[in-house]
């Protein structure tokens, strides 16, 4: 990042801070209520947001992370509310993320059908399969992850409440980040995964095998999209509705570009609009300005396409060179 | 000691509709230049990636340091020390020059790559080798020269025994060209094998100590640069005799039809490509301009056939201020344009013939009448350029893509000549194409000058813009460096300029 | 020519077989027999007058949205905002009908269509006008325009246009006027003719015009068609309004010939299913009728399916993924079939979200 747009974020991130102040001084339970809404909403934009990435950094659109979301929900309350154990439920959350992932990466990349294509496919079929199947007589049987408080950290004042005393999920997400980041920057896998999204000849002229690799990552980062859906399903919601993922999937792209493509960056940009969402519970519920519900619930989506629009004009969020084309052996 | 560091005996390689490969042998022993000749279609990038292990041998077999192999993949070959440098840099941009040259070899520490150790390396082998590069530079920010080094520390990272390099001067200054050729006489001498393939007579005659021809898939001719002739390798190259130079009158050049004033141009990247040009080309006269690739050509020719803007300076054709002006403006005073790229902006692959033949004419009587195409009077066109222009194919209804890189080429020729036009702009002409389409569009494109048209060619090849040029210009660094009659200058000269050395 | 019909259809029509089969699997999962649920399916679509009537009135809103679909796809955008250019053309069109009377038929009709398609162009163009001029991906942008599309005809019709007679809480308009309903000539409604027709001049604009050459080789080629003198930004951005037109038109005639009124949640996940007929159709303009017969006749089937096979009505859409993804993934078929490898059939638009 050059240097003048490291002295902005500075700048940005002492105004939210300094507001952040001013707002908890005034109503300390409304800003903690809408922080901590934000960071609810972020997480499930952040593990969609890495799902994405790690795709796209290999040169494969997935535009299914909407339907990963919706059908990993499904089967996470499924088997929770059959088995009684939220952990069996995660598990079989992630295990539908990555059985998806490898379903994109087999019609994208051994099919060579069009990515975009076969996203839309994912998103039409978790539609239908999800509604037709789902018992409106079951609920999940047992209470939806609770917060655990991360000992003294969680009695800080505001930032205790809202980044030290969350439910597991969170805290893994957050986990998450890290390793994410460490190894796309820093690992040999990490190093490939740029390469092929970039230049995937460069890559197959050194012996790496572009296809078995990009099979690889699109299912792994399915794990992500499952861990999503389980999230959505047992900690943030508690139950599940017919298309419950609610457009998220797609915000979450949004979310990588404005992100950069990367795992702190996508979670900043997660946190603005997760604080979208919040705000718009939060008026809901409070009606505090006579704005009709429909148009705030109106807000993320305009948001994201502001966000869309601008960043193409700063046109310096630039996508892997080879995103999207198939790749053709020699 | 090993007799035979790299072979191909009776290799034959088959693609749907091709015989690329007809069994063909070649041989190179440790320390020896070997040169692979031929034009476009030859088969020579096919060889080298079969002997590299991009492809499987349909027939044959391939020999490395005396021993037969069968080739899993590229990795199995450098694995077995070769390294292939192409045509096309294999490079990721992005990524730093010290990335790129351990990718796939990447040394670790603690299960992460450890570029330190890396970049130690590839200082030590870019000494001993005059490859001298900035290791943490970016691939992207680097001359297409430098990249080329890159492309060879690649190589001999892995401890390569021996070096394919594919077209390797085609991007180069004459300076640079020498330079390399000096670095590959250095590698032999630590008993590294080279294969070289190129279609240029000249450099084979320099380097090489073996020369194999190669026609149409089948080895014609080994020989020696003792015992051959620039004429001799061309024939065998073709097949028949051919004329190294085009048979052309003196110019009678009349009044400036392109004026260029101070002209500023971005590249992509938003930096400055061509950094205050100013030409003339006149009617009736051809000027050429040579350069390396990368020097504003491609960057100077959008601006003034209008695919690109300005950000400085004038464009005047035929007294018109065309700066910033769209495309369908500048032809339509009278320019024709032979794109750099024909794939990327020349022709539609998946359209036919026809709907080609009128790609940038089709909103225009006679081919449209009121928004509704008229398609007989388009497909009588389409015949016709055919027919004057020597286009190889069935019928004007196929895909374009079905025809060969010289027959497109001659229909986008036809395409842009078939009206009369006051300028030409051709980049790149005879880029990737046969000599036979080569001579042809060189006729023509002579056959424009002395109707009374003037000509702006574009050609990295310098051969060509001797040989067809009235005066000679020198594009460097975004700037000219000169212009030169015709009569007076030579390679040496122009190469010079070339590598941006004036005086 | 002939021949090459035939081949163009035999991947589209062995991917319905399979995903019928298929089906049925999933049928005989719920207890229930695949023959009965798929004769009462065709009894329900084709059986008498008021069932053909239904197909049709099904069909009508899936031509447009394949439509809408396939004339984006030969400019190489991929529309799916069809969902939001429904609801907003619905919407608009009812506004005009119901809101306007004392008008003729011969001005108020054409009127009420009118707004709907406009109200189309501007959902779709905006997307288009986006795309060129900032490269934002149309995709983003569509699905974000089908939520926003979706909340603003929520807030329509349960607010300002808000049908408040009798005892009516509902989120919907009131009845349209008589002027504005769409008639229906026997077992056909106008409002499918009207598609058939909009199919038609889809073709020829596409095929035999300036305009359509402009599309199809943006859509191809966008850097040939600058070289050529087209305007490219220009193209993607009237292509895209001309698709929200398109869609929105289905909306409107849904309103003013199915509805006779606009309510909030009926429609919903109608605007995807053209997705799925225009790669049915392989994003053919004439391709688009069949399809949409097909798919119509399934959901007007659907009731009947459910009241006489006791199968759910949502495995038409679980059918309709299926088929989907055997079109998508035509290698699959043709493996089956034993076809040839044509690689000119695979549809493709694969590109990154900025700029190119």
């Amino acid at each position: 990042m050059k240097p003048r747009q490291r002295q902005l974020l500075w700048i940005a991130a002492a105004v939210i801070v300094a507001l952040i102040w001013g707002f908890y001084s005034a109503d300390g339970p409304q800003t903690t209520a809408v922080l901590a809404g934000t960071v609810r909403a972020a997480t499930l934009l952040a593990l969609g947001a890495m799902c994405g990435m790690i795709g796209e950094r290999s040169g494969i659109v997935n535009i299914g992370i909407e339907g990963q979301f919706l059908m990993s929900a499904f089967f996470a309350f499924t088997v929770t509310s059959m088995t009684g154990s939220l952990f069996m439920g995660t598990i079989a959350g992630v295990a539908t993320g990555l059985t998806m992932g490898w379903l994109l990466a087999a019609m994208a990349v051994g099919l060579k059908v069009d990515q975009i294509i076969a996203g839309t496919v994912l998103n039409i079929a978790a539609l239908g399969l999800t509604s037709f199947f789902y018992d409106r007589s079951r609920s999940l049987g047992v209470t939806k992850y609770t917060n655990i408080d991360l000992g003294p950290l969680a009695d800080i004042p505001l930032v205790g409440t809202v980044f030290f005393s969350r439910p597991p999920i969170t805290y893994l997400t957050m986990a998450l980040l890290v390793v994410v980041h460490i190894a796309l920057f820093r690992s040999v896998w990490g190093m490939r995964t740029r390469a092929i999204g970039e230049h995937p000849g460069a890559a197959d002229t050194v012996g790496i095998d572009v296809l078995r690799l990009r099979y690889l990552n699109v299912t792994l980062a399915g794990g992500f999209a499952g861990l999503g859906g389980s999230y959505l399903a047992l900690e943030a919601v508690g139950t599940f509705s017919r298309a419950m993922s609610g457009g998220r999937g797609f915000l979450a792209l949004a979310v990588m570009i404005f992100g950069r493509r990367t795992p702190f960056g996508a979670y900043a940009a997660a946190l603005v609009f997760g604080f979208t969402t919040a705000l718009q519970n939060q008026f809901q519920l409070k009606n505090t300005f006579d704005i009709p519900p429909q148009f705030v619930g109106m807000l993320p989506f305009v948001v994201t396409i502001v966000v869309v629009a601008l960043s193409g004009l700063v046109g310096s969020m630039r996508d892997p060179a080879a995103l999207g084309q198939t790749y053709e052996k020699g | 000691m090993t007799e035979l560091l790299l072979a191909a005996r009776n290799v034959t390689k088959r693609f749907p509709g091709v015989l690329a490969n007809d069994d063909v042998s070649v041989e190179l022993r440790p320390g020896r230049i070997l040169a692979l000749l031929g034009e476009n279609g030859a088969g020579k990038s096919t060889l080298v990636n079969v002997l590299f292990g991009m492809y499987r041998p349909d027939g044959g077999e391939i020999v490395i340091k005396d021993e037969i192999v069968d080739l899993r993949g590229p990795d199995d070959a450098i694995s077995r020390g070769i390294g292939m440098v192409h045509q096309h840099f294999q490079l990721v941009p992005p990524m730093s020059v010290v990335e790129n040259i351990v990718l796939g070899a990447e040394p670790t520490k603690l299960g992460l790559v450890d570029l330190d150790e890396a970049r130690v390396r590839v200082v030590e082998l870019s000494e001993r080798y005059g490859l001298e590069v900035d290791p943490d530079a970016l691939v992207e920010d680097l001359p297409v020269g430098m990249q080329q080094r890159v492309e060879i520390l690649k190589a001999l990272y892995r401890n390569a025994d021996v070096l394919i390099l594919d077209e390797p001067t085609g991007v180069l200054t004459p300076q640079e060209a020498d330079h390399l050729l000096r670095v590959l006489r250095g590698l032999t001498e630590s008993g590294v094998g080279i294969v070289f393939i190129t279609h240029k007579l000249r450099e084979v005659l320099a380097i090489a100590d073996d020369i194999v021809v190669l026609r149409a898939g089948r080895v014609v001719g080994a020989t020696t640069p003792t015992q051959a002739t620039e004429t001799g390798l061309a024939e065998m190259m073709v097949g028949r005799s051919v004329a190294l130079r085009v048979e052309k009158t003196v110019a009678q050049p009349g009044d400036v039809v392109l004026q260029v004033k101070d002209l500023k141009v971005d590249d992509d990247r938003g930096q400055l490509a061509v950094d205050g040009v100013n030409l003339q080309v006149r009617s009736g006269e051809i000027l050429g301009v040579a350069g390396v690739e990368g020097n504003g050509q491609r960057e100077l020719v959008e601006a003034i056939t209008g695919l690109r803007h300005t950000s400085a300076g004038e464009i005047t054709i035929n007294g018109e201020s065309l700066a910033n002006s769209s495309t369908r403006q500048v032809a339509q005073t009278g320019v024709g344009h032979i794109p750099e790229d024909r794939e990327k902006h020349g022709i539609v692959a998946v359209y036919s013939l026809a709907e080609n033949s009128v790609l940038n004419r089709y909103y225009r009587q006679p081919f449209s009448n009121r928004g509704i195409m008229r398609r007989e009077v388009i497909h009588e066109h389409a015949e016709a350029v055919v027919d004057e222009f020597d286009v190889r194919t069935p019928n004007v209804t196929v895909s374009v893509s079905s025809l060969s890189g010289g027959n497109k080429q001659k229909l986008i020729v036809g395409r842009e000549f078939s009206e009369d036009i006051e300028l030409l702009v051709a980049a790149q002409p005879t880029r990737g194409i046969d000599i036979g389409a080569i001579e042809f569009i060189h006729r023509r494109i002579v056959e424009q000058r002395d109707r009374g048209a003037a000509v702006l060619l574009v050609s990295a090849e310098l051969d060509e813009i001797l040989s067809l040029a009235d005066r000679i210009a020198v594009l460097y660094d975004g700037k000219l460096m000169g212009v030169l009659k015709a009569s007076l200058a030579n390679r040496e000269s122009v190469g010079l300029l070339m590598a941006g050395i004036t005086g | 020519m002939s021949r090459s019909i035939l081949r163009s259809v035999a991947v589209p029509l062995a991917a319905v077989i399979l995903g019928l089969l298929i089906g049925a699997v999933l049928i005989i999962s719920q207890n229930a027999s695949p023959l009965t649920a798929y004769s009462s399916l065709l009894q329900g679509g084709l059986g008498d007058g008021d069932a053909l009537l239904r197909t049709l009135q099904k069909a009508t809103p899936l031509i447009f949205g394949g439509l809408s679909v396939a004339f984006a796809f030969k400019a190489g955008l991929f529309n799916i905002g069809g969902q939001g250019q429904l609801l907003v053309g619905a919407v608009f069109a009812a506004g005009v009908g119901f809101g306007v009377d004392g008008l003729p038929m011969v001005i108020h009709l054409p009127a009420a269509l009118i707004a709907g398609a406009l109200a189309g162009a501007i959902w779709g163009g905006i997307a288009g006008a986006l795309k060129a001029t900032t490269g934002a991906h149309e995709v983003i942008v569509t699905i974000m325009l089908n939520f926003v599309g979706g909340n603003l005809t929520d807030w329509l019709s349960a607010n300002p246009w808000k049908d408040n007679s009798g005892s009516n809480i509902v989120a919907r308009t009131p009845l349209v006027e008589d002027s504005a309903t769409i008639p229906t000539l026997g077992s056909v409604p106008v409002g499918f003719l009207l598609a058939v027709l909009a199919a038609a001049g889809c073709w020829f604009i596409l095929e035999r015009t300036t305009y359509g050459f402009e599309v199809r080789s943006v859509g191809h080629n966008r850097n040939a068609a600058h070289y050529a003198g087209i305007k490219v930004g220009w193209v993607m951005a009237s292509t895209m309004a001309v698709a929200g037109t398109l869609a929105a038109l289905g909306g409107a005639v849904e309103s003013l010939g199915v509805d006779g009124r606009f309510e909030a949640g009926v429609n919903v996940g109608l605007g995807f299913e053209g997705i799925t007929i225009a790669l049915l159709a392989r994003a053919n303009a004439l391709g688009v009728i069949p399809a949409a017969l097909l798919v119509g006749l399934m959901e007007a089937g659907a009731a009947r399916m459910q009241f006489k096979a006791g199968v759910a009505p949502e495995l038409i859409d679980v059918i309709q993924a299926l088929i989907l993804f055997f079109v998508a993934a035509p290698i699959i078929v043709r493996w089956l079939l034993r076809m040839r490898q044509d690689d000119s059939q695979q549809l493709q638009l694969g590109a990154g979200w900025g700029r190119t």
